[in-house]
């Protein structure tokens, strides 16, 4: 589950990780008071204005209607109002947003923390994540901040550092000290980052996330370490244990027809493709999906029925793929295992029958046990079904319907 | 004979009053798997399935001498429920579980490196021996006996090549099912080789999907190691990055774990890798010369 700045911040806050603090704005009006509680709470005389969405690339990103970035500084609080205004409302377009652009209904007022001072700013990267291959958490760093990461280790790998955690201890003293030292830190820098690197791990860990990712962390003139940015990924099977976590969901960040299906136990990806998917498995309907790409068509969902494929859920499945216009033909690919093919054969015939008519052809394949049983029941129901027993032939029956 | 599980495992189940864990465990008794009883913690001295039900997985040991565990448990208390099989000096742990903290595997996984065991999962439909043991929720009559071994993190794909092979004329010894998680206990790399080391294994077949490098590392060993002929299929060409497709760890997250990358490199290690789907059981005829 993805976070927004805003909250991934407070998260780090509870752990002890030092931040670029704000407020978040939700109406332009109420823009300028926040700005003056922030300067009380911080001193910062210019603000940065930051569109709060689940997309990289914000400040280089573009709002449609106005033209505005969507990370803009104010140079004082005069200019807070009309900054905001630029970005609240508006639809922000970025590198990650696929060429839609997405509604900012907050932004995060911040605090300059780029202001001069002893020394000069420095800008690094970091991240916690899980190394797959090895089964542990890992912390990469570099000293290539600001920047996006993919660049940097396609240009320059040797500047990304990776620590491993080992889990039976967590992170040690040792570990943060030759981080802080890599990235060429010394005196109170040094140590801040130190604290900054062991709060930030234990964040990881207490907040059961997937992913971090604080680019940049700053080291600012009066050698503090903050978190500028925050992206945070929670790892959706612990949500159980933070239900405090759990109501940061934003639904509006997500595809609608995707939030119902997950609200009925549908497993729903929504894609660009003309013909859809309802299938068995998740492995069964990644490649269904790759079937009806070399039948000739796209696919436009990715759908796990799961294991009761009974008329109820097949009804629910049915209304959930037809709010795609672009859908031109449903293919149903079921593999009866425990699961018998006739009782969702049947399951096919009422939830269509329930639903009077759909407008575009179905291709039922039903594999396992009872599949001949099934196709018959299909085959006789008298609807604009087509049946199939093997996975070439749906792919044949599906190649037939787009041509 | 095949690999991991055979009749002579005696085989016990985490979790088996529960409504999963009585359902799968009483399909699998009548595959004919030797169950020799359960855990449910606070049960202990009941009967279940005409099987006795222990508190621990240590009590359930040393009652039955079970060398083999299937895990039934909710996923909060999942990990623990793997750690518990392997201090108890179960030899094969099975992990049905779906929706384990990642968090928890990590240190599960970590934990189990002690101990003289092999994890199979979690998130996976498990192992089954043709003919002899089923420790896992697939479909046994799928599963026709005969000379070739399944490597998959799949569930119902894994039957749908087991069936392709069924009528392609040949036969299964084991399919393993290695779960489709980011954490696993044991990799496509180990599961081959696994086969590749039985007898009576011909040929394998390679089931795998978008995200991390199993197939990559394993396709790699085969080119080194292999010494029987491996079909391959990589679910989710058509997948976009950076969504999760069912199975947690299903994400494309960079160039490398795209079906294209993983089955080019599997390609270049003398895997024969089909693009379709259907033509699983075909290829496998095919390339052991077999006519179908």
């Amino acid at each position: 589950m993805n976070l927004h700045e805003y909250q991934g911040k407070s998260i780090l806050t509870k752990y002890g990780v030092a931040i670029q603090r704000g407020v978040v704005v939700e109406k332009v009006e109420d823009a300028v008071a926040a700005a003056k509680k922030l300067t009380e709470e911080t001193g910062t005389s210019w603000y940065v204005v930051k569109a709060q969405i689940h997309a990289g690339g914000r400040g280089k990103g573009l709002v449609a209607e106005t033209g505005s970035n969507g990370v803009v500084l104010a140079k004082g609080i005069d200019h807070v109002e009309e900054k905001v205004k630029g970005i609240l409302g508006g639809h922000l377009e970025t590198a990650q947003t696929n060429g839609k652009g997405k509604l900012v209904s907050k932004v995060l007022l911040a605090e300059d923390v780029y202001y001069p001072g002893e020394s000069e700013v420095s800008e690094f990267y970091m991240s916690v994540l899980l190394d797959r291959e090895k089964g542990r958490n890992v912390i990469m760093y570099s000293t290539e901040g600001g920047m996006d990461i993919e660049t940097v280790s396609e240009n320059t790998p040797h500047l990304i550092f990776k620590e491993e955690i080992d889990p039976k201890v967590g992170i040690q003293g040792f570990q943060a000290r030759k981080i802080a030292f890599n990235l060429g830190l010394s005196g109170e820098a040094f140590k801040q980052m130190t604290k900054f690197v062991v709060n930030l791990y234990s964040a990881y860990e207490g907040c059961d996330a997937a992913m971090f990712e604080i680019n940049p962390v700053l080291k600012t003139s009066d050698n503090k370490i903050i978190a500028v940015d925050a992206k945070v990924t929670l790892d959706g099977n612990s949500l159980f244990r933070h239900p405090d976590y759990a109501a940061m969901r934003d639904f509006t960040e997500e595809d609608p027809t995707e939030v119902e299906a997950d609200a009925a136990g549908l497993n729903f990806v929504k894609l660009d493709g003309n013909v859809a998917c309802m299938v068995n498995g998740a492995g069964l309907a990644m490649a269904t999906m790759d079937i009806i790409k070399l039948s000739g068509g796209n696919p436009a969902n990715f759908l796990d029925v799961g294991g009761t494929a009974n008329a109820e859920r097949v009804e629910k499945a049915f209304h959930i793929i037809l709010k795609d216009p672009n859908v031109k033909a449903i293919l149903i690919n079921i593999f009866g295992g425990i699961v018998r093919c006739d009782r969702v054969a049947q399951g096919v015939v009422d939830a269509y029958k329930n639903m009077g008519s759909i407008p575009v052809p179905i291709i039922v394949r039903l594999q396992g046990t009872n599949a001949v049983e099934a196709k018959k029941l299909i085959d006789e129901s008298g609807l604009n079904v087509h049946s199939a027993v093997l996975l070439q032939e749906a792919s044949d029956k599906v190649k037939a319907v787009l041509a | 004979m095949g690999v991991l599980v055979s009749k002579d495992s005696r085989v016990i189940v985490q979790g088996f009053t529960g409504s999963e864990g009585t359902f799968h465990a009483s399909q699998m008794i009548e595959y004919g798997t030797n169950v020799v009883g359960g855990v449910t913690p606070g049960k202990g001295g009941s009967t279940h399935l005409d099987k006795p039900v222990f508190n621990t997985v240590v009590d359930a040991v040393n009652a039955t001498k079970a060398d083999v565990s299937i895990i039934f448990v909710p996923p909060a208390f999942a990990a623990d429920a793997i750690m518990e099989a392997a201090n108890a000096g179960i030899k094969v742990i099975v992990c049905i579980t779906e929706g384990i903290p990642v968090n928890d595997m990590v240190k599960a996984k970590e934990y189990i490196k002690g101990y003289d065991t092999r994890l199979i999962g979690p998130n996976c439909p498990g192992v089954i021996t043709a003919g002899e043991a089923k420790v896992g929720i697939m479909p046994g009559f799928v599963f026709k006996k005969g000379k070739i071994g399944i490597v998959s993190k799949s569930g119902t794909l894994t039957y749908e090549a087991a069936d392709q092979v069924a009528k392609a004329g040949l036969g299964i010894t084991t399919a393993i099912g290695i779960g489709g998680d980011p954490i696993i206990g044991t990799t496509t790399k180990e599961a081959v080789e696994l086969l590749m080391n039985d007898p009576e294994t011909e040929g394998i077949i390679m089931i795998g999907e978008i995200g991390g490098n199993l197939e990559a590392i394993a396709a790699r060993w085969i080119k080194e190691n292999g010494t029987k002929p491996v079909v391959g299929f990589i679910a989710g060409e058509t997948a976009p990055a950076g969504r999760t497709m069912g199975h947690a760890g299903a994400i494309v997250g960079g160039h490398d774990d795209t079906a294209q990358a993983k089955k080019r490199i599997m390609r270049e290690c003398g895997i024969h890798v089909v693009d379709s789907p259907a033509e699983i059981g075909k290829k496998m005829a095919e390339v052991i010369g077999v006519l179908a």
